[in-house]
């Protein structure tokens, strides 16, 4: 899909009526198509190089990039920098930020920040605990929690003030998000925690990794009967498990991962696991493709970025649709994976 | 002590029904308040709250109370600081991502909630950021003032 009135690569789209941002990622969700966003890993580096090596592998695979804020708790680039460089080129990505590492001054100032370097989106999280990460000594700053880190920054977007009330002169014109995660417990309540979210200026929702299909239509019909739907785009977690191994390490190290045993036993069986967890992956978004209310999936590959394109290659769900990329309309033959 | 939290949260509908008879009494002491002077009895009426709120909830006296929307789980001893439900992190069993020993505050509020009146109500409401400045003051008599103040007009 090709904007009419593309701009030029750096610049903002023009806010169309009913939109929140000038950007990709909600324009594609608005259209009705299914989206695709992943997850740039940010270096442990200062060189810009390095992030633009990173976010090139997605090209032509897909509408957002999610820079990370120290996920996990590890120390790397900031979200900020990674989406000021992004953007710089035309790039959609999606600002996270956690309320671990700083409190609602520091917070404000990057949503203004972000937004003045060209960042559309923001997905609002409470982040993981300091104890997971690579600095256990440092000292958890959780000011906000997710939910009044939204609240802030749709008072920023409409009410353009800070939370103190002191008027801004332009208002910060972004897409906000939130996570999900529909597999950890309470289970039966994580629907009326994607309302509150919504209720609190959620516009969308990444969630945790999906490898069990029955509880995610489940949490969507809950989501559904409380008449979420129409007022929030969801996209799904998948991404491409490296063998059984790597699978029974992250059911048991990364916080709320939920993995049934029937995948790994799948996985353990294969002759080539990670051409299996690419595969398995290929088939979970095709069976979350038909869930109602899914809008696309968020994929997510860490440390194996280059199978994204792979996956969702394989996958068919862009039908054919090319996701902008710098360089895109200057190509009159696009080089598909094949 | 995590096992009087638990009791708390298991015995939440009579807590709710007790702390709307002591919410009550509190806003009809108003006069008696202002009498004495709502600034000259802050830190003795705070000094009881820490004491009762710490021996059924662990209260850590934000000074802003939540307990009736949180299923008389208090909401401040998740290591996040987080007062508008679980966060992805919960262990399969029910515990912290935190601290692995603690049952999460939110698995236990939604338990109490649903023990209560009107927790489930609440429960689903969005708590506003928290004021930092409110720390160690005590709770009961601000809701007794804004309470007395609203309805005086």
């Amino acid at each position: 899909m090709i904007f009419d009135d593309e701009p030029v690569p750096g610049y903002p789209l023009p806010i169309l009526a009913g939109h929140s941002s000038p950007g990709r990622l909600e324009r594609v969700l608005r259209a009705g198509v299914f989206t695709v966003t992943t997850e740039l890993d940010p270096p442990d580096s200062a060189d810009p190089e390095e992030v633009y090596r990173r976010a090139r592998v997605f090209d032509g695979y897909v509408d957002g990039i999610n820079a990370t804020d120290g996920s996990g708790a590890n120390c790397h680039m900031s979200s900020l920098a990674v989406c000021a460089l992004l953007t710089r080129i035309g790039y959609a990505p999606v600002m996270q930020i956690s309320c671990r590492d700083k409190n609602r001054i520091a917070i404000q100032g990057d949503i203004l920040g972000g937004a003045a370097m060209g960042v559309c989106n923001i997905l609002c999280l409470s982040g993981d605990g300091v104890q997971s990460g690579d600095h256990p000594q440092a000292k958890p700053v959780f000011d906000l929690d997710a939910l009044s880190l939204l609240q802030i920054a749709r008072m920023l977007r409409d009410e353009k003030h800070f939370q103190s009330g002191r008027k801004l002169t332009y208002a910060p014109r972004v897409f906000l998000g939130a996570a999900e995660n529909p597999f950890a417990p309470p289970f039966e309540w994580r629907a009326d925690r994607l309302a509150k979210k919504v209720a609190a200026g959620a516009q969308f929702i990444q969630t945790q990794y999906c490898f069990d299909v029955p509880m995610m239509r489940e949490f969507m019909k809950r989501a559904r009967d409380l008449g979420l739907l129409e007022k929030v785009f969801v996209l799904a977690g998948v991404g491409p498990l490296k063998s059984a191994k790597s699978a029974q390490w992250m059911r048991a190290h990364v916080a709320g991962t939920h993995i049934p045993d029937s995948l790994i036993q799948r996985l353990a069986g294969a002759q080539d696991q990670a051409k299996e967890g690419r595969r398995l992956c290929i088939d979970l978004i095709h069976e979350l493709r038909e869930v109602p209310g899914i809008s696309g999936v968020h994929v997510m590959a860490y440390r194996q970025e280059e199978s994204v394109a792979e996956v969702i290659e394989r996958s068919g769900v862009l039908g054919g649709r090319v996701p902008w990329f710098p360089q895109r309309d200057q190509q009159p033959q696009l080089e598909r994976f094949s | 002590m995590i096992a009087l939290r638990k009791w708390s949260v298991r015995h939440a509908r009579g807590l709710e029904t007790t702390y709307k008879v002591l919410e009550r009494v509190f806003v009809a002491l108003d006069p008696l308040w202002r009498l004495l002077g709502y600034r000259r009895i802050e830190a003795p009426v705070a000094a009881v709250e820490r004491v009762v709120k710490g021996f059924l909830f662990d209260c850590q006296m934000c000074g802003q109370c939540a307990l009736s929307g949180t299923g008389m789980s208090c909401p401040m001893n998740c290591p996040k600081n987080l007062r508008n439900g679980p966060c992805g992190g919960v262990r399969a069993n029910g515990h912290c991502e935190v601290r692995p020993e603690m049952p999460c505050v939110w698995v236990l509020a939604f338990e109490g909630s649903r023990r209560m009146r009107d927790g489930q109500v609440a429960i689903r409401l969005v708590q506003p950021p928290v004021d930092r400045r409110l720390q160690g003051r005590s709770s009961w008599l601000a809701v007794a003032r804004e309470r007395a103040e609203a309805s005086r007009g």
